[in-house]
């Protein structure tokens, strides 16, 4: 499929009125093909669950135009509204529910009836690896199973596009990186994802990512794309005095940004400076340089023009 | 987007079970359904009398004679005042009556005798006042602390004191002018005015808060978000929430129209049909109320105090305390704009005088309207988005 699943013009949310008014998301253009994982990178309040919120009919943009699996929204929401998957940021099903009520709840709730109900809630039971869980209270699972019941939720339906809003924030690494291969087995079935997160590594797994600063775009395309076409090169100094070096160094023009990983001081050299290594040693002086491939933290840090650097 | 009547259905049966399973888990929620209404049908149907005895009074007696000793046995026997303390002079009565250690004070003067022998009504003057020259005078005082004006009004049931004691003769009845026949609630109890109209005050509270808090939560909860998000349709999520308290509702009803019977002894006259029809319509009223509530609050403590907001009025307007036609046209018509008004009137009716429902089309055709206004306008207000 080569058809967009998501399709933005200048989309735009202002919270308020007057003097108090905040731009959410400000003309955001998306262009988010069938099939794939994007994914929203951002700091907190970047404007990524308002963008969410409008993709799914539950905002309306104060301006622009959205069309979302050819529906115009926010017309036509309700008509989207079966064919979409929502995994809100904050554990939105019942507490005093156990699994399997709550997912015989959502069941009712998109219209399975009977036995097909039944058929499609223990596939997920199983599939997400719930059903030790199933008489247990919603409220009362830890945050990785909690994650996992909401996406058996949010899937239920079979939607053919899924939202998911910060999924990961609430559980550990070893979870997160199993709840990803859930997605991908998703994404191979042809569903499209739309996921936020604030995590570097999570955005790495996307097929394509934006990168989102107080609601402007300020990058997108595949991560290996972005890293490649950065505009800078990382080099990493090891040695002594590393702090006052990173003084030294960000007062510099040619220089994005510095950052300490450990003994290392990781820095960001702007492209107009050639000869990077070579420009770098005048600061340096004998401590040892080397030229590193670039993370999508520094991709993060270059489109923001290093207002979010350590 | 055509409605299609049987997941229609399924959904709002989604949300009816899904409402009732969490009610029935959550056991301080359960318990107040079942013990407001008999903790506070107990508390009122006893506390609650209009009925005024035993008041607290003074005696300053200056006469301390037979006559007034006679006097004051028979305001004693009247059971309306207590006389608990004596005084000595009327300052001291007055104090008293300041410093609210009495409610009243009965002042007999010293000439108590000379003005009670002389009275028109003294048996043996045969409605002559005695010389005849001289005014009439009374022969003592009730000082009466007159803030409650209910209190004021037992007392003033005491200026006419039958005399025949005093002369020590027999007690005759004295013939009214006018006979009273009362038709309902001879005996006069307080209780069977009051438990009728608890029903509504109860249900009222009950019912209102409930449906109003039951859709906030969901939002303050975060449930909202994620249930706007799939194709239930507004009247469905607002039916589905409704229903399971119609089912409350009515078990409250039983409840204290129970407790109302056995323990308050009042006669419940009506066909039962026709009292669960009103309370059914009541019910449906308060609900469709909370439902607009709901759609006006953003928290539960605001739905609490919007409750209350209507809930007062329809205490103190609605008939159940004070009598309507008592009240100033103004506020008769803010009365009739709530639906406890209207019930009050059909369900003491339909109690305590049997009457019929077609006697009372009126009331009934205001609740039904209520429940359709509050529907529709909740469910134009609710709109499946957060902004």
């Amino acid at each position: 499929m080569s058809a967009l699943a998501i399709e933005t013009h200048q989309m735009t949310r202002i919270f308020g009125h007057g003097k108090e008014a905040t731009t959410a998301v400000d003309h955001l253009d998306l262009a988010v093909p069938a099939g794939t994982i994007y994914g929203f990178l951002g700091p907190n309040g970047c404007g990524k669950s308002t963008s969410i919120r409008m993709l799914t009919g539950l905002l309306q943009p104060s301006e622009g135009d959205i069309s979302v699996l050819g529906h115009k929204l926010p017309r036509d929401a309700e008509a989207l509204r079966p064919q979409i998957g929502y995994m809100t940021q904050k554990f939105s099903l019942y507490d005093n529910l156990s699994v399997a009520e709550n997912l015989d709840f959502v069941g009712e709730i998109y219209g399975f009836a009977g036995r097909r109900r039944k058929a499609r809630t223990e596939e997920l039971m199983r599939l997400y690896d719930l059903g030790h869980h199933r008489r247990q209270m919603a409220g009362s699972l830890s945050g990785g199973q909690k994650q996992r019941l909401s996406l058996a939720a949010a899937t239920l339906h079979e939607p053919s596009l899924l939202f998911l809003d910060e999924p990961t924030s609430a559980v550990d690494p070893e979870n997160r990186r199993e709840f990803w291969e859930h997605l991908f087995d998703l994404s191979s079935n042809g569903t499209t994802i739309l996921v936020s997160t604030h995590y570097m590594d999570e955005a790495e797994r996307c097929h394509a990512l934006a990168i989102l600063e107080k609601g402007v775009k300020r990058a997108d395309g595949p991560p290996q794309t972005l890293m490649q076409d950065m505009g800078a090169t990382v080099i990493e100094v090891s040695g002594d005095d590393l702090r006052q070096l990173k003084q030294t160094l960000v007062q510099q023009d040619g220089i994005l940004s510095a950052a300490q990983l450990g003994t290392r001081l990781r820095v960001l050299v702007r492209d107009q400076i050639r000869e990077p290594q070579q420009w770098m040693r005048q600061f340096t002086g004998g401590r040892p340089l080397e030229t590193v491939r670039p993370s999508l933290e520094d991709v993060f840090v270059v489109a923001t023009g290093g207002r979010h650097a350590g | 987007m055509r409605v299609n009547a049987m997941s229609s259905l399924l959904r709002i049966r989604a949300i009816v079970s899904k409402e009732l399973r969490q009610l029935a888990r959550d056991r301080m929620t359960f318990g107040m359904i079942v013990m407001i209404p008999l903790m506070q049908l107990m508390l009122f149907g006893y506390a609650i009398n209009t009925d005024v005895r035993h008041v607290p009074a003074g005696l300053l007696d200056l006469s301390q004679s037979s006559y007034s000793r006679y006097l004051t046995a028979a305001a004693e026997a009247s059971q309306a005042v207590d006389f608990t303390r004596v005084y000595h002079s009327l300052t001291e009565a007055e104090q008293a009556i300041t410093q609210g250690e009495v409610k009243a004070v009965l002042y007999l003067p010293a000439d108590m005798g000379r003005r009670l022998l002389s009275h028109a009504d003294f048996p043996g003057n045969n409605g002559y006042a005695y010389p005849s020259q001289s005014p009439v005078q009374p022969v003592g005082q009730w000082l009466v602390d007159g803030s409650d004006t209910m209190v004021a009004a037992s007392l003033r049931a005491l200026r006419n004191l039958p005399f025949t004691e005093v002369a020590g003769q027999a007690y005759r009845q004295p013939v009214p002018h006018l006979a009273l026949v009362e038709y309902f609630n001879p005996e006069q109890r307080s209780a069977v005015n009051i438990v009728p109209g608890m029903l509504a005050i109860i249900l009222t509270m009950t019912m209102i808060m409930f449906t109003a808090a039951a859709i906030v939560r969901e939002r303050e909860h975060g449930n909202m978000e994620f249930l706007i998000n799939t194709p239930i349709h507004t009247i469905e999520l607002m039916l589905g929430k409704v229903v399971p308290y119609i089912l409350v509702g009515l078990i409250q009803v039983v409840i204290i129209l129970l407790i109302g019977h056995l323990v308050f002894l009042v006669p419940i006259r009506g066909g039962l049909i026709t009292l669960f029809t009103a309370a059914l319509l009541f019910i449906s009223a308060s609900l469709a109320i909370g439902l607009v509530i709901s759609t006006l609050t953003r928290t539960q403590l605001q739905a609490m105090q919007m409750t209350v907001f209507i809930l007062m009025p329809s205490i103190l307007l609605s008939g159940f305390m004070f009598p309507y036609d008592a009240m100033p046209e103004p506020a008769q018509w803010i009365a009739e704009a709530l639906p406890a008004t209207h019930f009050m009137r059909l369900i003491r009716g339909i109690i305590l005088r049997d009457a019929s429902l077609t006697g009372q089309t009126a009331d009934m055709l205001w609740l039904l309207m209520f429940t359709l206004i509050g529907l529709v306008f909740a469910s134009r207000r609710f709109k499946k988005r957060l902004d």
